[in-house]
């Protein structure tokens, strides 16, 4: 069982950063710490791979163990309410869209002090019901007998006279062209002294718990008891301070879309923050469905979609921190961390000061796609995952861990408890799936490509999506050529600029995987460490989006495929994705156009009518999981060389969503004949140029037979020659004249 | 919705042989059946570390720990995979199918 988990403030560091190690121990009162390189994180004993090197450091050894928590929940905090802590008579409303009413108390809008019992709460009770609690000292509670209908729009609001000492509730169901709406409400005597401490949308006292799950819209909070005309005045009125003299706080969130900051429109300037990271740029009550995107029609997307299950930063102590020597060569580290029986890596990459480069090759570790992938637990929770990608599901002691965590939060793969889809993925939490000794997706399978590059003696520098997120093709320039990982798939826009860059400049790509290139992401600067995804209309989505929601809300970009952004991977790299399959791997042959010598480079050493790849780690094969295609209706370049394309590939291999407009009994992988992946060389007009293996099984076909086998000597030729500097000439024809 | 034929041994036979596919038509059917049980009902592999063999436990619900079915360990992925599908079964069917009919 787990004893021990942690993560780093940061997953990329230069020579002279610091890094701050946050470690959390269930049992283990000391663990031991030491810094190690990361060769080969395949732990398969059968295998025998696993390598890490053992580095001095000045944390190295023995840490007193302790348990931090992690607090799950999203919410609006307002730190000071001033003006709340002055009410006497008041109105507590907003619009609300619950999306999982009942189970447990969930906080509207919550003014509490519990230990002095006094304050408001506004709220949804564990049978579903509205109710609104009120203290003086003592506790007085008012609920309705009409439950909340799950994802409807509702105006609820309380109410305290002051001068009668009358509680009173409101809730307005909208109507629609096909459903009735329905008017509830009820008053009862109560008493009321202002609470202190925060103001608190979307969760009970202090932000601390009740968390709600679903969408509010324009909460306000005036300081007088309004009649139900009132509330539904204010409710529709763009300024509610305007017209409401007593208003207290009217919330904006249609304001600051992309942002922490909670705008108080009203007069008093009781702004927030959230917490925890709720869904913003998302429809409001009043969304007419003439606009889709967020920025063109703010006001109709004033709400915001709070969960029980957000996160972001699990904001643990640091327990050791560790300064990036100089000294210390650019690769893949770790903290190993080592409690009873137990061990847990917290990874990190160690890259050259920025504008330098201390090889002539890099490899792109696919950061945005570890995030995406963080504590995915899609396979636990979705019951077509067996048929989908084809086994018995296989629980890991991580998976274990996460059942008992639930607060370690879920990856962009998962949906929150209320079933709508997970947007946001955060490294600033212990991500159970980045680190070696875990199964072989996203990061450990790509410990294969630096463990074989290691082993073919090609000196490399480590850099991260992150980076290139950050400095654009200027990380890229000083390198001759830059490796990917098995699955590069996520993307933000100034990535995809900037590997765009480096290639029109003479840069050579080796794209290792498959499925890459595939899915606009966004980072932002107001949430660090964050990674945004709408996974709009198409492709092998795991979840729905909210229809109307397809705009990224850190960027105001459209989200979804690149493919139906109009800038396909195909125009990128040659390729993009055509067909998944999980059971078994297929094999290449050699097309005619393997012998034309301009990639002849490539086949140095692999006969003519030589297989490449019927062997590997990912089934059985090298060309499998994820395969690619070419297409040059999609942009694959018109002079683009397919040298081997696979075959062998199984029956429960499938076409993505994205190659079908019909789904039809010929999708397979035995009777498709579109299902395969296309081994795809092309020059570029500055001298550059691009290897694209199409498939994500590559990486694993490296370490067969002690690392000599025909996938590793195609590798390592396309290597040798991307790093010699003579440029690649374009073929006769195709040159710019 | 396929309906389990709790007679075929033909197809158990033919599963025990060789868990890991390919598998005919109508055997893919009845293991894809064996996949869509509802999820409460779904015995499932844990595998405990890496080389530590495989254990059995039920399908946990959203945030419920995981609880082992019983003591059993299979060094062999083939044979957990055998298992589960053996349990499945008579699950489904009520009839402990043992290896089928070969």
């Amino acid at each position: 069982m787990k004893t021990i988990v942690g993560y780093a403030d940061r997953w990329s560091a230069t020579p002279g950063d610091t890094i701050e190690f946050k470690v959390s121990t269930y049992g283990a009162e000391h663990y031991r710490a030491d810094l190690v390189r990361i060769i080969c994180g395949d732990d398969d004993p059968h295998r025998g791979l696993f390598c890490e090197e053992e580095i001095e450091a000045p944390f190295n050894g023995t840490h007193e163990g302790r348990t931090q928590e992690m607090a799950a929940g999203s919410c609006v905090i307002v730190p000071q309410p001033a003006a709340a802590e002055r009410l006497a008579s008041f109105t507590v409303q907003a619009w609300i869209y619950p999306t999982l009413p009942g189970g447990h108390e969930q906080g509207i809008i919550t003014h509490w002090d519990g230990a002095a019992s006094c304050g408001f709460a506004l709220v949804i009770t564990a049978a579903g019901m509205l109710a609104l609690r009120t203290g003086n000292g003592a506790i007085h509670e008012l609920s309705l007998e009409t439950g909340l209908e799950s994802r409807r729009w509702h105006l609820v609001a309380g109410t305290f006279d002051a001068t009668t000492g009358t509680l009173g509730l409101l809730l307005h169901r909208l109507s629609s062209e096909a459903e009735a709406g329905e008017n509830a409400r009820a008053s009862g005597e109560g008493g009321f002294r202002p609470g202190s401490g925060a103001l608190v949308i979307a969760a009970g006292e202090a932000g601390r718990s009740d968390h709600f799950n679903g969408k509010i819209d324009r909460p306000i909070v005036t300081g007088r008891a309004l009649d139900a005309r009132d509330v539904e005045a204010l409710a529709w009125s763009g300024s509610p301070h305007e017209r409401e003299p007593a208003v207290v706080g009217a919330w904006d969130f249609s304001q600051d879309i992309g942002r922490a900051e909670v705008t108080d429109a009203g007069y008093h300037r009781l702004h927030g923050r959230t917490v925890n990271l709720p869904s913003r740029g998302v429809k409001g009550f009043n969304w007419s469905g003439r606009e889709q995107n967020w920025r063109h029609a703010p006001s109709e997307y004033g709400a915001i979609h709070f969960h029980e299950d957000d996160h972001y930063d699990a904001g643990w102590e640091t327990d050791f921190a560790f300064t990036v020597p100089a000294t210390l060569a650019s690769g893949v580290y770790a903290a190993r961390l080592r409690a009873g029986d137990d061990e847990w890596h917290v990874t990190f990459f160690v890259r050259p000061p920025p504008g330098t480069a201390t090889a002539r090759l890099a490899f792109l570790a696919s950061t945005a796609t570890y995030m995406a992938y963080s504590n995915y637990r899609w396979h636990m929770s979705e019951p077509f995952a067996e048929v989908a990608e084809t086994f018995w599901t296989t629980l890991t002691p991580n998976d274990v861990f996460l059942q008992e965590h639930e607060e370690f939060g879920l990856s962009t793969y998962d949906t929150h408890a209320d079933g709508s889809g997970v947007r946001y993925a955060s490294r600033l939490r212990p991500v159970l799936n980045m680190a070696p000794r875990t199964p072989l997706w996203s990061f450990n399978p790509d410990t294969h490509i630096l463990a074989w590059l290691e082993h073919r003696g090609f000196a490399f520098d480590v850099i991260t999506d992150e980076d290139l997120h950050r400095e654009g093709a200027g990380l890229l320039q000083p390198y001759r050529a830059v490796v990917t990982g098995t699955h590069p798939e996520y993307y933000t826009t100034p990535m995809w600029d900037g590997m765009r860059g480096y290639l029109s400049q003479g840069g050579r790509l080796a794209y290792l995987g498959g499925n890459g290139f595939i899915w606009r992401c966004a980072f932002s600067d107001e949430w660090p460490g964050a990674l945004e995804l709408r996974r709009a209309e198409d492709g092998i989505r795991y979840r729905d989006e909210e229809p109307g929601e397809y705009y990224l809300e850190f960027t105001g970009e459209y989200g979804g495929l690149w493919r139906r952004l109009g800038m396909a991977p195909q125009a990128l790299v040659g390729v993009g994705t055509v067909a998944v399959g999980f059971d078994r791997s297929g094999f290449y042959r050699r097309t005619p156009e393997s012998l034309d010598p301009r990639v002849s480079f490539i086949f140095e050493g692999i006969g003519r009518d030589e297989l490449i790849g019927t062997f590997g780690i990912q089934g059985g094969g090298a060309s499998g999981s994820e395969i690619d295609a070419t297409d040059a209706r999609l942009g694959t370049p018109r002079h683009a060389l397919v040298v081997a394309r696979s075959e062998g590939h199984s029956a429960d291999t499938w076409l993505v969503p994205d190659e079908t407009g019909f789904h039809h009994s010929a999708m397979d992988g035995v009777q498709n004949p579109d299902i395969r992946a296309d081994m795809t060389f092309f020059e570029t007009p500055s001298g550059g140029a691009v290897f694209s293996t199409a498939s994500i099984a590559w990486g694993a076909s490296l370490p067969h037979a002690g690392w000599q086998n025909n996938v590793a000597t195609v590798t390592g030729n396309v290597l040798n020659r991307f790093l010699d500097p003579e440029p690649f000439a374009m073929p006769a024809g195709t040159a710019d004249s | 919705m396929y309906k389990v034929d709790p007679r075929r041994m033909d197809l158990v036979a033919e599963f025990m042989d060789q868990p890991g596919g390919p598998h005919s038509p109508e055997l893919t059917l009845l293991v894809n059946r064996l996949r869509l049980l509802p999820m409460a009902e779904r015995v499932v592999l844990v595998k405990t570390g890496a080389g530590d063999g495989w254990r059995l436990a039920r399908m946990p619900a959203r945030g419920e720990p995981v609880a082992f079915a019983d003591a059993s360990v299979f060094e062999d992925y083939d044979d957990a995979c055998r298992e589960v599908f053996r349990r499945r079964w008579q699950h489904v069917t009520g009839i402990d199918p043992g290896r089928g009919d070969r």
